[in-house]
């Protein structure tokens, strides 16, 4: 990896400095959020602490001196896709307080998936990195300029592939949402 | 210990800008719609052409009562209006005024990406607001409010993005420092096209359909009073302040002037905001509020269309020239 400088030689578990705390801590805020978000009644709740998740997980990008993923981040999934689930909300009938039917049979089998889901991405990550440190004290490994570099000579065919991905899904949308129109005409 | 010291300074600067510019941007609003429709405004408070009016306003506002509705989702409710006002000011943070080091609150490395970031995060207030109220005018401004910045935060993004291309990095003061003259013809359109979404995703005239007081009552603020309505129109203000002076930055050459050298770049771009923000007063007295179609229909057919005409045009301009 060229992302991560590898010196994990001089690093333990046993002594944390502090950005390594307060890694750990925001990391716990994002899951209690995430927790929150999925076992409230309260649907816009749900997507209010949707918010919070997302946003520690910017911090997180932040403290990993990934400056440029971090205001992504923010700007992709707080400043518009929580929007359009707020705007989705506000067109059913969600009332305020608790939804009487905001409960599912299918609680057990989204556990599992859930879990099975955050295992497989844990394994992975864990297996990628090992032991391997980012040195936070030298000069910014995620800045904008290395992001742009490493996305643009090492990562071009899945990056070309994700968006010919994307523009399949936004055809596909606009096909779908005419075929109804026929029908109802 | 100095460093300390300069931070705090930084910080305290920051925030008397975010407190008075948009009382003045405010004042001059009173002042020039009332000119412009023949009237003369304030005229009373504080004596000189009514200059303290927005003070008086802010004293009656403190003293209303605080009304929370009763079916209300009251700490939302509550909250909403923290939200919408507090990424403006981080906003502000990254705004430099001027071309040296100390002209900015705090540089960040992907600012284009902060405001941006940040300003969209502003809406969430108004979301909050028009669904905790429990009123369906609320409710209604709120599902314009999202409809709208989801229209026009992509022109906004296209356009801005224009500019870092033009410039090759994506930090504020980085841009500035790239600026030439021959700029503005080049980014003309990306200009007009960043000035209008931003207009739009501030709810301002021509583009207030999710506040339309005549219609559905001031849209996500109806329930509100007192202090936290005073602070949503705050954040109106400072929204207007920061669009004003995002558009100086990236499009006008911010602190670049045509004489003065670099000790009076600030003041450069203090008129240059100046400028805009009498033309966002200006739109405000002379256009009619469109409606709903006509907005998504401006936004998705004639302003994504022209940003993406304008990246086209910096990715062949910047080829050329290489």
């Amino acid at each position: 990896m060229t992302l991560a400088a590898t010196t994990a030689a001089a690093h333990g578990f046993l002594s944390p400095t502090g950005v390594e705390v307060a890694f750990v801590l925001v990391g716990l805020a994002t899951l209690g959020a995430a927790l929150v978000t999925v076992t409230t009644r309260q649907l816009v709740h749900a997507a209010l602490w949707l918010v919070v998740a997302l946003g520690g997980l910017a911090v997180e990008y932040l403290l990993l001196t990934a400056e440029f993923i971090a205001w992504v981040q923010v700007l992709i999934y707080v400043g518009s896709v929580v929007v359009l689930l707020l705007f989705g909300l506000m067109l059913t009938k969600a009332p305020i307080g608790r939804s009487p039917d905001a409960d599912s049979g299918n609680r057990p089998v989204a556990l599992a998936v859930a879990l099975a889901a955050a295992a497989a991405l844990v394994w992975v990550v864990v297996d990628a990195f090992r032991t391997t440190w980012i040195d936070l004290d030298g000069p910014a490994q995620g800045s904008t300029d290395v992001i742009g570099q490493i996305l643009f000579r090492h990562w071009v065919l899945p990056f070309e592939a994700l968006s010919v991905l994307l523009l399949a899904a936004l055809v596909g949308a606009i096909v779908l949402s005419r075929k109804k129109k026929e029908d109802e005409r | 210990m100095n460093d300390v010291l300069d931070v705090a300074l930084r910080l305290v600067a920051v925030f008397v800008c975010f407190l008075v510019l948009p009382l003045v941007v405010g004042q001059t609003e009173h002042k020039v719609m009332a000119h412009m429709q023949g009237r003369l405004g304030p005229m009373y408070a504080g004596g000189f052409h009514g200059w303290a009016q927005l003070v008086a306003d802010g004293v009656k506002f403190a003293q209303k009562e605080d009304v929370v509705p009763e079916n209300a989702d009251r700490r939302i409710f509550q909250l909403a209006p923290a939200v919408a006002l507090l990424p403006y000011l981080l906003v502000l943070l990254a705004i430099p005024i001027g071309p040296s080091e100390g002209a900015v609150g705090q540089v960040v490395d992907a600012g284009v990406f902060f405001v941006l970031a940040v300003m969209g995060v502003g809406v969430l207030g108004s979301l909050m607001a028009g669904w905790a109220s429990a009123n369906k005018f609320s409710l209604l401004g709120g599902l314009r409010t999202a409809a709208q910045l989801l229209a026009y935060e992509l022109p906004m993004l296209l356009a801005a993005a224009s500019v870092a291309m033009a410039a090759g990095t994506v930090s504020l003061p980085g841009i500035l420092n790239a600026f030439a003259w021959w700029w503005v013809p080049w980014q003309i359109v990306g200009a007009l096209v960043f000035f209008t979404a931003g207009l739009a995703e501030l709810q301002r005239p021509p583009f207030d359909m999710p506040v339309a007081d005549s219609e559905i009552i001031f849209g996500a603020y109806t329930e509100y009073t007192g202090l936290r309505f005073a602070l949503f129109l705050l954040a109106e203000y400072a929204g207007i302040v920061v669009l004003c002076g995002l558009t100086t930055v990236l499009f006008l050459g911010g602190w670049h002037g045509p004489f003065g050298g670099d000790g009076l770049g600030w003041v450069w771009t203090l008129l240059k905001t100046a400028v805009l923000a009498f033309v966002v007063i200006w739109l405000r007295v002379s256009y009619p509020r469109l409606r709903e179609d006509q907005l998504q229909k401006l936004a998705w057919t004639t302003l994504v269309p022209l940003a993406l005409a304008q990246i086209a045009l910096t990715g062949i301009v910047k080829v050329a020239i290489q």
